[in-house]
């Protein structure tokens, strides 16, 4: 449904924006119809430059992000008003994404009018108290409140609420859960989950790796703006191949397993297999991405299972950052 | 035992009345053990921290105890706290990145601290660069700006820096929530080396995350709404909770290898009480599913195995 080729972006940095910074080049990957993808990263990974640039909130240097057949790049105008129909947002900090001194509804109301101008109030109201009871808050708990009157998983759910009442295709969900107390967290979760279930795609940004293990389908874990590794759940934490996911996977805490126990057990070297699977499979492979090759940037190791180059820019991985 | 705290009590002062966010903890940290403090937001757990080294403006000492190796640790009076604060009690705050002063370079920042302390830099250098290597930063980290320095470097420096006293207690406040998941592992990791080195005699470590906890602590005690509702060794809260609480809290955390599709996770239902009027009785009664008639009295917090207490009655039975 939507399919990222090869993006890149490069922001302008330096005191005079001399210089090119790349925050995230060649990624590919698709979402699909009640998929949910997790895109993994840390901190400067570039994760949130894929989610802005899904959201058309930053143009995108090279590369093509395609939903349904039509290039995104050149949504302008009035169609722009249209994709934003399909593709939607949440974000980190609810607590931000509402104006304090309107009431948190009021995200409702501008959304009709932009969207909805023509369609009764009954109607309307109808429409979202559904979507509310979809994101399992009651209507008369909410609607009319200040957003410091709700507690932060209550605010998130409002605005997956707000999304629902589009037809939504796409939903950019760039940790959302990160501000949120453990307890309400894995309702926010389910809920995420659920959505699936009625057929929206679904692009999970986080940093957290059991997170993204307990929702998606599919992996993609990026570093430094490249994905090292990506496919299906199961055979990303299952089978962790790259290096660099099997430091991250080794450094989650983990509750009936203590770190040294999960080190030991990824120390062990894949039987038969040393060096750098991606250059095994392409050995010619540039090794200057500069988002105008053709190379592959991904070998596949298995099904649904693919991994990039190895090598990590000369510096060793440690865990000491 | 190096720490005792008994029935404390600290309230916020607020216009609209004291919000309890502590009221009444009873409990004690030994010799070299990591103690864990786990809760969801707003349960007291940083009021906790906090009020054993310094009570801000806002914060009213109500009563209870502290002690701290056999003495009173008078938190309610500022001038007779400064004796403890860093040399006994020290803290390693949330935000590595903004304590540390911006304007001087890390090394002067060092001396001009130990200085203000009325001690000779010199006695200190020497353990200072040992304790660097310790948590293995470069010793050209004492000639840099904070600025210069990754956020994990910054969380590593600011450990050392105040536990440069081999302080009794030391308090870390979440002090692992903005950092990413390896670096995260490397600041747990340097935590109980500060202990194993004898850095420190005995540590509070706060936060919300359950699962880092299993990792570093050797004993967990959760709160909730200002009271306390468990307290035992890391694996017993992990493995056989008595609390409803903490047994709903534990069973919510994802964990890698636990997805969705395979075992449904669910969170535990509604939000806790205001502070401001808290609810007579058990705290936890609105969201327990276990609640019945006798939980409209106070649950103590009492002792029902060795190094294993809980404030429940379901658990301790109604004639306890």
């Amino acid at each position: 449904m939507l399919s990222l080729k090869r993006i890149s972006k490069s922001y302008k940095v330096g005191t005079f924006g001399g210089k090119d910074f790349l925050a995230v080049r060649d990624v590919s990957f698709d979402i699909n119809e009640g998929e949910v993808v997790s895109l993994i990263g840390e901190s400067g990974s570039g994760k949130t430059t894929v989610g802005k640039m899904v959201l058309k909130l930053i143009e995108i240097t090279h590369g093509a992000i395609v939903l349904d057949g039509v290039d995104v790049a050149s949504v302008k105008g009035a169609d722009l008003k249209q994709y934003y129909r399909s593709v939607q947002g949440v974000f980190q900090d609810p607590f931000s994404s509402y104006n304090p001194i309107f009431k948190a509804d009021r995200v409702f109301g501008m959304l009709q009018s932009e969207y909805f101008p023509d369609m009764a109030r009954s109607e309307w109201n109808d429409k979202i108290e559904a979507a509310l009871r979809a994101v399992t808050l009651e209507p008369d708990q909410v609607l009319g409140k200040y957003p410091h009157q709700l507690s932060g998983g209550q605010l998130q759910r409002l605005l997956v609420a707000r999304a629902l009442l589009l037809d939504l295709k796409i939903l950019v969900a760039d940790e959302i859960i990160s501000m949120l107390d453990a307890s309400t967290r894995i309702d926010v979760l389910n809920l995420l989950a659920e959505l699936k279930a009625r057929g929206m795609g679904i692009l999970f940004i986080t940093h957290d790796l059991s997170l993204g293990n307990y929702i998606s389908e599919k992996t993609v874990i990026l570093r430094r703006g490249v994905i090292v590794e990506m496919g299906a759940t199961q055979k990303v934490f299952g089978n962790p191949t790259h290096p660099y996911t099997r430091m991250l996977i080794s450094s989650v805490p983990q509750l009936h397993k203590k770190w040294a126990q999960i080190e030991a057990e990824l120390a062990a070297p894949i039987a038969g297999r040393g060096g750098c699977l991606f250059h095994e499979a392409y050995p010619l492979a540039g090794r200057t991405h500069d988002g105008a090759s053709d190379d592959p940037t991904m070998a596949k190791i298995e099904d649904d299972h693919f991994v990039g180059c190895f090598e990590l820019e000369s510096e060793k991985i440690s865990r000491v950052a | 035992m190096s720490l005792q705290v008994t029935d404390l009590k600290v309230y916020y002062r607020t216009l609209a009345g004291d919000v309890r966010a502590l009221d009444g903890a009873t409990f004690s940290i030994g010799d070299g053990e990591i103690m864990g403090l786990a809760g969801e937001s707003g349960c007291g757990k940083s009021t906790l921290g906090n009020s054993l080294i310094r009570l801000d403006g806002r914060m009213k000492y109500v009563g209870g105890n502290v002690n701290l190796d056999g003495a009173d640790v008078p938190i309610w009076d500022k001038q007779a706290m400064i004796p403890f604060r860093f040399r006994e009690v020290s803290v390693v705050p949330q935000y590595a990145m903004s304590a540390m002063n911006p304007t001087r370079k890390i090394g002067l920042m060092v001396r001009e601290l130990i200085e203000s302390r009325g001690m000779a830099f010199r006695d200190i250098n020497v353990e200072l660069e040992r304790r660097i290597d310790v948590v293995g930063l470069d010793q050209s980290v004492l000639k840099r700006y904070p600025i210069e320095l990754s956020g994990g470097m910054k969380q590593r420096m600011v450990m050392v820096i105040s536990t440069l006293l081999n302080p009794s207690l030391l308090i870390a406040d979440e002090i692992t929530s903005a950092l990413d998941v390896s670096t995260q592992r490397a600041v747990a990791e340097t935590l109980v080396s500060f202990r194993d080195h004898g850095f420190v005699k005995s540590m509070m470590v706060i936060t919300h995350d359950v699962s880092i906890l299993y990792q570093i602590a050797d004993s967990i005690l959760i709160m909730y709404a200002g009271k306390l509702a468990e307290k035992a060794s890391t694996t017993t809260i992990i493995q056989r909770a008595l609390h409803p609480y903490t047994q709903m809290l534990v069973a919510s955390l994802p964990e890698v290898g636990v997805r969705y599709a395979d075992k449904k996770l669910t969170g535990i239902p509604g939000s806790p009480p205001s502070l401001l009027t808290p609810p007579t009785g058990c705290r936890f009664r609105a969201r327990c599913p276990l609640a019945f008639a006798k939980c409209a009295e106070e649950p103590p917090f009492v002792e029902v195995e060795p190094d294993h207490s809980v404030a429940c009655w379901k658990v301790a039975g109604p004639n306890a």
